[in-house]
């Protein structure tokens, strides 16, 4: 067994969050088309309310620690909070458009040993991902930014999230990174915003682009094993856990609300008003999602890609039950494997091409929430 | 990545002072200390007389007194066997970037970023 496999049995076993998202504040320098976020609203906690936050996490057992946003670097603390975060001895992850990132910023972030940073590209053509991000100028300046941090020895991930605007530049991203020296990753989800406006699934891709995702070897790997059908439901999958959300991870918002992930905003308490541990140990929401095991899932126990679906709890909850089945990974499975999921025979998709004719057929999100990434592939190195 | 620790090296200058290095990260879990490396995302896994030796390794501390304090009560092993051993695994530590070794201890506080 792997370290970080024996380390995250660790933390399961004896209820430790091991990873938080902390987005430290929801105002962006960006407005990229497909973000779920309002950039204002609830406010944000201060330096002082963000530092006692980061004692609780540790204090709690917390060991990776990302931080988001929003743009966190607008925030004229975020050093002094990463500062803080890495005196605590937390594995710092930032996430960053890097429009930001200049000498003097991507110094300090190594001298603070922050592990890795995450930034998004949508293109290696301006003209896209300005159009993008809305912001003229921006994929120079990302760019910029980026080879300052490689400059400065840090690790660099650029985060391709793929969309019908961008459908054609994954090759193009994936290049301008392997010249750059970072690793790349593709993200096909588009998810509703939080205010529950699922106008924004309207960008993503088709399903027939999906599938042409899904069997590219330079984006999955291996496409055989990949699109592999599902093995036989067993015992261990119907006693498992559908995610670590609420398990050994969890999520804080910028004003201190706590849920089992970004993806799943199940307000489960504020750590203003509580302690995190008393939130991640006694909340009844935190109770309730840990209590889910494979076989207490409607639909989803009796169909075959239970074991290796992507399935993601929040997009469940979105879509009204905790417990159902995540349309959009329904999809993904069927895509994968091209074998309908319980959900589709349910629905009375009995031929496969009527699933994937349209989103507009899917079940809209009824709830307040948020997601980002559902399937995220890392290409064949 | 992942690793272990491995076996000793070479024996240290007659009075070693440690310290815990900034560039790691680390958390306590189950006894444990875990560490990660910032540099290369390495992930070491500390055993427990490791892990009382880097929650010690406060650069103002002798090794020997180390030892003396918080090893030898801890486990039945005579001072000198465990001194021994201690060396060996500081030195190790040293290598992988965990432990940072001086002959001098630390004036002032020595974890700053």
């Amino acid at each position: 067994m792997s370290l970080i496999t024996d380390l995250n049995r660790k933390a399961l076993e004896r209820g430790v969050p091991l990873s938080i998202h902390l987005d430290v504040t929801y105002r962006c320098n960006e407005r990229c088309e497909h973000c779920y976020l309002e950039h204002d609203g609830d406010g944000e906690m201060s330096t002082a309310e963000i530092k006692s936050t980061l004692d609780q996490l540790a204090a709690a057992g917390v060991f990776f620690l990302t931080i988001s946003g929003g743009e966190p670097l607008i925030r004229p603390d975020i050093f002094e909070i990463i500062e803080y975060a890495r005196s605590l001895r937390f594995n710092v992850k930032l996430k960053t458009n890097a429009i930001l990132i200049r000498e003097r910023e991507a110094r300090r972030l190594r001298e603070l040993n922050v592990e890795q940073v995450q930034i998004s590209v949508y293109s290696h053509r301006a003209q896209v991902h300005d159009g993008i991000s809305k912001v003229p100028g921006s994929l120079a300046r990302t760019i910029r930014g980026i080879r300052l941090l490689k400059a400065h020895g840090l690790k660099v991930t650029i985060a391709n999230v793929l969309m019908k605007g961008n459908l054609d530049d994954a090759e193009g991203v994936r290049q301008l990174a392997k010249e750059i020296g970072a690793h790349y990753t593709l993200d096909p989800t588009i998810t509703p915003m939080m205010n529950g406006d699922s106008s924004l699934l309207a960008l993503r891709i088709t399903s027939d682009s999906l599938r042409t995702v899904f069997t590219d070897s330079t984006l999955v790997g291996n496409v055989e094993e990949f699109c592999a059908p599902p093995t036989a439901i067993d015992e261990d999958t119907l006693e498992g856990y559908p995610c670590s959300a609420g398990h050994t991870a969890a999520y804080v918002s910028p004003w201190g609300d706590v849920y089992p992930c970004v993806q799943f905003p199940l307000t489960c308490g504020n750590v203003l008003e509580q302690n995190f541990s008393d939130i991640w140990k006694n909340s009844s929401q935190f109770n309730e999602v840990r209590a889910i095991r494979g076989k207490h899932l409607t639909t989803c126990n009796s169909c075959s890609h239970l074991g290796s679906c992507t399935r993601c709890p929040g997009l469940a909850w979105m879509e009204g039950n905790m417990r159902g089945p995540s349309t959009a990974d329904c999809e993904k499975s069927f895509i994968r494997t091209n074998i309908p999921t319980a959900n589709m025979l349910q629905r009375g998709y009995t031929d496969a091409q009527a699933f994937a004719v349209s989103h507009d057929t899917l079940p809209q999100p009824q709830l307040r929430g948020a997601t980002r990434t559902l399937v995220q592939i890392q290409p064949a190195r | 990545m992942t690793t272990t620790i491995t076996i000793p090296t070479t024996p240290l200058a007659t009075t070693t002072y440690v310290s815990r290095s900034h560039s790691v990260a680390a958390r306590e879990l189950a006894g444990e200390m875990m560490i990660m490396s910032a540099t290369d995302s390495t992930l070491f896994s500390l055993n427990e007389t490791a892990t009382l030796i880097w929650n010690a390794a406060d650069g103002k501390t002798s090794l020997r007194e180390i030892v003396e304090n918080k090893i030898c009560p801890e486990f039945d092993i005579d001072p000198e066997t465990a001194y021994r051993d201690a060396e060996s695994l500081v030195s190790n530590l040293a290598s992988l970037g965990i432990l940072q070794l001086s002959s001098e201890p630390a004036l002032s506080k020595n974890e700053s970023q």
